[in-house]
């Protein structure tokens, strides 16, 4: 039993070496995408072009509109005397937000009166426009408690203190998505191709004749590529760290637990595929889109699961990245242990336990 | 006392409503090199599976080393060595490392697995090409490494399916050879094949046409279907007419062409004189019509002819080659020319 297992598993490895540009793909593929990616996905927003409208001409004002300046998120573009000509600055895009600052604003705030500052957003760019606020709204408030940006009811403005990733570098939220994402698609791609290759080129049916049971052929086609992708793992989230000041703050030891659970996900996805699939072609373009698409926006890599219609929320549960994002950025941000993310591990588990079944049902009606 | 290591009895096996194995019936003794002759698509592969336990049988039973073909399919693979159409080498890995991967799917390591692969690798002539990638190594090697990864674990019966399409005649002989060196050591050898010269090698050949065994005998036994005398050969300018000639004839049994030349099959030795009569008549002159030693294709062409019920079926070729990689070498595939004329 675990002879065989073993002979499928070394044959794996030493096809594996033979042909280094699988090799590649599995282990340096993530890692350069990771920092293809890394690089280029980002919401941290920069160099808005900002325009201002001071009314009030008063040294208050000017303090106010250099608070912005010296944020270093804006840059001021325009300083048209009033507020004609700013609908097609924004038209045309040369101005995409505007502080506007009413006459009677320095003399309020030197009689300590509240006063208002008003802020213009295009908000085509919803992602955008609410960073940009919120940063509007960290300036202003720094400038004096007693002005807020108009359109917020009330005077009191929240003192932020953001835990975990203070200056709210999008990059640590990204990055371990990013991870995730890469090494399911991988996985699947990687596990399937490698069943599908001796379908074509003919050896299935030799295998087939041998006393190879389907949980020998399944964990000896899987173990091999479970030790590529941990590799691959280890690679993209050593990088994230170095490059993108994504800490680790957990355990490795959890983390890897975690990480085994999702990838032996992906590897019984890749085999369930396998077992449908006749050609290579087709079975690489099936693990492409069912792991690329669902773990790209129904994980919470990138869109927010409690901001989806809730029918969608439901579809979510069927994505293993979902559980695993939220376990692997609780482990590697947080530093948190089991007691806060086990059911998500739970998730997991079933998530492999159900694949995995089903490809072994697979496996052994094909056999 | 012989031992029947495989029975068949009524065999089938059905995709849809295509009849890929109608009713087969044959029993294969220990030691035996037992050859499965048939055009493709004859029925031979699926028999073959079936056999080792690949596909269940629709109907019908069968029993290989006495083990029940349909229920005992895992017990029948640790004990067969079976050789598929397809390639089943890895060509990315080297001997040595196909010999220990197969090894190791039949449970065999240590000195048991060393020793094994010694004498594969001494039997396919590799001794110093244990380090080659198989993709690197010419067809009859890689053939024969095939039969041998097939054997490591000593099968008492091993199942060949067209073991040498793709391979030349040299490499082939010396793939027989091998197989001729197993049965004298007491392996029981089942093989396909669209090959004559390989068939004659066989101790007995089951023909196989359209999902049904036609006939099973030695080849010998096979080739007195026969009456002495009764097969002749024609050399003529044009025989595909002296065919369509002679067919109707009421003396005549069979005409086919092969190649260039007339093979015709006579109810009797005296209907020698009856063709050169008519072909004279006829005006096709200069025919030569000598009588000849019966070819298992004769044979084969014959017996189709019968089965199919046809007592005079019109002139058929026995079209040497087209299946074959190697055209030179007679394969079956067996076609009507000129009937309903």
């Amino acid at each position: 039993m675990i002879r065989r297992t073993l002979a499928i598993a070394v044959k794996e490895l030493l096809q594996l070496r033979r042909d280094w540009r699988i090799a590649f793909t599995l282990i340096g593929m993530p890692m350069v995408l990771v920092l293809i990616y890394g690089y280029a996905l980002s919401f941290d927003v920069q160099h808005v072009r900002l325009a201002v409208v001071d009314q009030d001409g008063s040294r208050a004002s000017r303090e106010a509109a250099d608070a912005f300046v010296e944020s270093g998120y804006f840059d001021l573009v325009r300083n048209p005397h009033d507020l004609r000509g700013l609908d097609a600055m924004f038209g045309d895009g040369r101005v995409q937000a505007a502080l506007v600052v009413p006459s009677g604003y320095g003399r309020d705030l030197a009689a300590r009166r509240p006063t208002m500052l008003q802020f213009v957003l295009d908000g085509s760019d919803s992602q955008t426009a609410t960073t940009v606020l919120a940063y509007a709204t960290q300036i202003v408030a720094a400038v004096s408690p007693l002005v807020r940006v108009d359109g917020r009811p009330g005077p009191a403005v929240p003192a932020p203190l953001v835990w975990y990733n203070p200056d709210l570098a999008s990059s640590r939220f990204l990055v371990p998505g990013l991870v995730a994402f890469i090494l399911m698609i991988t996985s699947v791609i990687a596990t399937a191709l490698a069943v599908v290759r001796e379908k074509e080129r003919g050896t299935m049916e030799s295998l087939r004749a041998t006393p190879l049971v389907a949980i020998e052929l399944l964990v000896g086609k899987t173990l091999p590529y479970l030790l590529m992708g941990s590799a691959a793992a280890a690679g993209s989230l050593a990088l994230a760290w170095g490059l993108f000041d994504v800490p680790i703050r957990g355990s490795f030891f959890w983390l890897a637990v975690v990480t085994e659970l999702y990838l032996a996900g992906g590897l019984g996805w890749g085999i369930l595929i396998s077992t449908l699939a006749d050609t290579q072609q087709v079975a690489f373009q099936v693990s492409l889109l069912s792991s690329m698409l669902p773990t790209m926006l129904l994980s919470g890599f990138i869109f927010p699961i409690s901001s989806m219609p809730v029918a969608l929320q439901w579809i979510t549960h069927l994505v293993p990245a979902r559980y695993f994002l939220v376990a692997l950025r609780a482990i590697i941000l947080k530093g948190a242990g089991p007691e806060h993310w086990w059911l998500q591990a739970v998730g997991l588990v079933i998530y492999g336990g159900i694949v995995l079944a089903l490809a072994t049902v697979r496996t052994v009606r094909s056999l | 006392m012989t031992e029947r290591v495989v029975v068949a009895h009524e065999l089938s096996r059905t995709f849809g409503a295509f009849v890929a194995v109608d009713r087969v019936s044959f029993e294969v003794e220990r030691g035996e090199v037992f050859g499965f002759l048939g055009s493709n698509g004859a029925g031979k592969t699926t028999t073959i599976r079936m056999l080792c336990g690949l596909l269940t049988p629709s109907s019908g039973r069968g029993e290989v080393l006495g083990l029940d073909i349909a229920r005992q399919s895992a017990a029948i693979k640790q004990r067969i060595g079976y050789m598929s159409q397809r390639f089943s080498l890895y060509t990315d890995l080297t001997v040595d490392e196909n010999l220990r991967f197969w090894g190791g799917t039949y449970g065999l390591s240590g000195q048991r697995l060393a020793e094994r692969a010694d004498w594969a690798v001494l039997a396919a002539g590799l001794g110093e090409r244990r380090r080659t990638l198989v993709r690197e190594l010419p067809s009859g090697f890689r053939q024969r490494l095939a039969l041998g990864c097939a054997l490591l674990h000593e099968p008492p019966i091993v199942f060949l399916d067209e073991p040498t399409g793709g391979v030349d005649p040299e490499a082939r002989r010396r793939f027989w050879d091998l197989i001729d060196e197993l049965a004298g050591a007491g392996t029981t050898v089942f093989v396909t094949t669209h090959y004559m010269d390989e068939a004659e090698r066989c101790h007995r050949v089951a023909l196989m046409h359209a999902g049904r065994l036609l006939a099973l005998d030695s080849v010998p036994s096979l080739k007195r279907l026969f009456a002495p005398g009764s097969v002749v050969e024609v050399r003529c300018s044009e025989p595909a007419a002296a065919g369509r000639i002679l067919d109707g004839e009421p003396a005549v049994r069979e005409a086919a062409l092969f190649g260039s030349v007339l093979h015709v099959v006579l109810a009797d030795a005296a209907g020698v004189a009856t063709v050169r009569d008519r072909l004279g008549s006829a005006g096709i002159g200069a025919a030569v019509v000598t009588p000849i030693e019966p070819s298992l294709e004769d044979v084969f062409i014959h017996v189709i002819a019968s089965a199919e019920g046809a007592p005079s079926p019109g002139v058929r070729a026995g079209n040497p080659g087209t299946l074959g990689a190697d055209s030179r070498l007679p394969t079956l595939d067996v076609r009507t020319v000129g009937r309903g004329q």
